[in-house]
């Protein structure tokens, strides 16, 4: 009898938690509680803040998250760093975020077109692109038509993402046609063969080839004016923690985050 | 009426053996409970691609050139990673399975660690080996002129190098259950190591290879973290059905994303079901 009893529980136990992972999946209830009372100013906002944000922005975002959490006590920022359309179908999908931070308008705009914003997006930076290349620029290039020498591996972001959108918009500029050998998901991929030296180029980001310094060096080209990235962010909809979520993109607007921003090489605006 | 026609079968199959036991009896609530709920969380995820297909569309998404280049890469590769892995695999599982040596246990632990690491992990170790400045990939680069990244070759080395082990577990798994008498009559009717191993362990445990052979090939055509880390991806060359799944759900296609994942499936469970279960039973 008790044995059975005991069975009987643990099975049920089972099909509960089951049932509450199944349920997580939608959810929106899930991160720490809204501050009462608290403002857009940027004091006495506590609870995590989930930032869903463009993988360009990993440096200066994780510094501006941590001045946050100093200024404001009790409170906790979480990332959650990948290609901005990867990021704008999770949200779409139901992912708890209170914040999306794109690197382009064109994946705010799923977002925003499907009612997930809180309002209209604001632009807080911009940013430009140059050709990386390992440190002391071993094969000397020197524009972007150095990149179709032969033997020359060059790698490029993903038309879908936006550092790939900017890229294939820089060259059709300067009307150079080139073949990449590889097509990464995100500007850090792309960085990251030309760090291990697999291949001998990449167009990323001015941002991330300095922050990727001393390893690799930013190549500035002219095209890369006609193909500037304007970075928006939102708080979301569904946000689980609006007050913090409204705090931190305040932040971000503020001097303290502009400065921050613009000393990682994003053009402020 | 299905339990009548199978005990028949039973019965026809085993005309003189003692009656068949019979699994007809109450399934405790302790058990059925969990296990139906363990059975919805793996195949509900599958269900819900289905659902969410846009059938309306899908033949001429199916058809679209870049759909069918992807899977003959994914369909390619994984078959050529799996002769590698077979080529290879079975020596190594014959070696741990038959060869007393020392560190026996640490190679065999060794040997399996690839299906627990994440494959990105598995990539980048690749790169650091076979990368163009890696350990051997430089020597590779300097000599042969060859580098293996952004190469079809190196989408089948990272299929390999994830999938391998799937095939040398299932091997010395045969091995091991494998009846070492007739090996032992066969060494002393004279024949020697390697007819022992060609004429007699073979054909032993060929149903083993077979299945492992399967899930090695199946574990190949899923692979995605060593290969885009290791390979990259670029159509035609490298993009191998995942990375395409992967690429068109970056882009914010969400049905394009399902269509692909959907053939993807249906080619693998159509695999799984068709080998896996003949060679296994057999076995």
């Amino acid at each position: 009898m008790g044995r059975r009893f005991v069975r009987t529980a643990l099975a049920g136990l089972a099909a509960v938690a089951l049932a509450g992972l199944v349920g997580c999946g939608g959810g929106n209830d899930t991160s720490g509680g809204s501050a009462p009372g608290a403002g857009g100013g940027g004091t006495g906002v506590t609870g995590t803040v989930t930032v869903f944000a463009a993988a360009s922005l990993t440096e200066s975002f994780t510094q501006i998250g941590r001045e946050f959490e100093a200024a404001n006590p009790g409170s906790a920022v979480r990332f959650n760093f990948a290609g901005s359309s990867a990021l704008a179908t999770q949200i779409n999908q139901g992912a708890p975020a209170d914040v999306f931070a794109s690197a382009a308008p064109t994946n705010m705009k799923t977002v925003t077109d499907a009612g997930n914003g809180d309002g209209a997006a604001t632009t807080f930076v911009k940013n430009q692109l140059v050709i990386a290349v390992p440190r002391g620029n071993p094969k000397g290039v020197q524009a972007l038509a150095d990149l179709t020498g032969p033997g020359m591996k060059v790698a490029l972001c993903a038309e879908q993402v936006p550092c790939g959108a900017a890229a294939k918009k820089a060259l059709a500029t300067a009307n150079v046609s080139l073949t990449p050998v590889t097509l990464e998901q995100d500007v850090k991929a792309a960085l990251a063969k030309v760090r291990l030296g697999e291949v001998d180029a990449a167009l990323v980001y001015r941002t991330d080839a300095r922050a990727a310094s001393p390893d690799v060096h930013g190549v500035e080209f002219p095209e890369s004016s006609g193909a500037i990235n304007d970075y928006p962010i939102v708080v979301l909809r569904s946000a689980a923690n609006k007050a913090g979520a409204r705090a931190f993109v305040a932040y971000v607007l503020s001097d303290r985050g502009r400065a921050v921003l613009t000393a990682a090489g994003f053009q402020a605006r | 009426m299905v339990r009548v026609v199978e005990r028949d079968v039973a019965a026809r199959h085993q005309p003189a053996g003692p009656p068949r036991r019979r699994h007809t009896q109450r399934v405790p609530v302790a058990l059925s409970l969990p296990a139906v709920a363990g059975m919805a969380f793996l195949v509900l995820p599958l269900a819900g691609l289905v659902v969410r297909a846009p059938w309306a569309t899908l033949w001429q998404r199916l058809t679209e050139p870049g759909a069918l280049t992807a899977l003959r890469l994914s369909l390619q590769t994984a078959t050529v990673a799996t002769v590698l892995c077979l080529v290879l695999g079975v020596p190594l599982a014959w070696l741990l399975a038959r060869v007393e040596f020392p560190g026996r246990r640490v190679v065999r632990a060794l040997v399996t660690v690839p299906l627990v690491l994440p494959p990105v992990v598995g990539g980048v170790a690749l790169l650091l080996v076979f990368g163009r400045k890696g350990l051997l990939g430089a020597w590779l680069d300097a000599t042969f002129g060859v580098t293996l990244p952004f190469t079809t070759t190196g989408v089948v080395v990272a299929e390999a190098f994830v999938a391998m082990p799937f095939l040398v577990i299932a091997v010395e798994g045969a091995l091991r259950g494998a009846d070492t008498r007739f090996e032992e009559a066969a060494a002393t009717l004279g024949a020697g190591r390697w007819t022992t191993f060609t004429h007699v362990t073979l054909p032993l445990v060929a149903p083993g290879i077979a299945a492992g052979g399967v899930l090695c090939w199946a574990r190949a055509l899923g692979e995605f973290g060593a290969t885009i880390t290791f390979a990259g991806n670029y159509p035609g060359i490298t993009q191998t059905m995942p990375l395409a799944v992967y690429q068109t759900m970056e882009g914010g296609d969400l049905s394009g994303a399902v269509v692909l994942s959907l053939i993807l499936l249906a080619v693998s469970v159509t695999i799984l079901a068709a080998l896996r279960d003949k060679w296994i039973t057999q076995g």
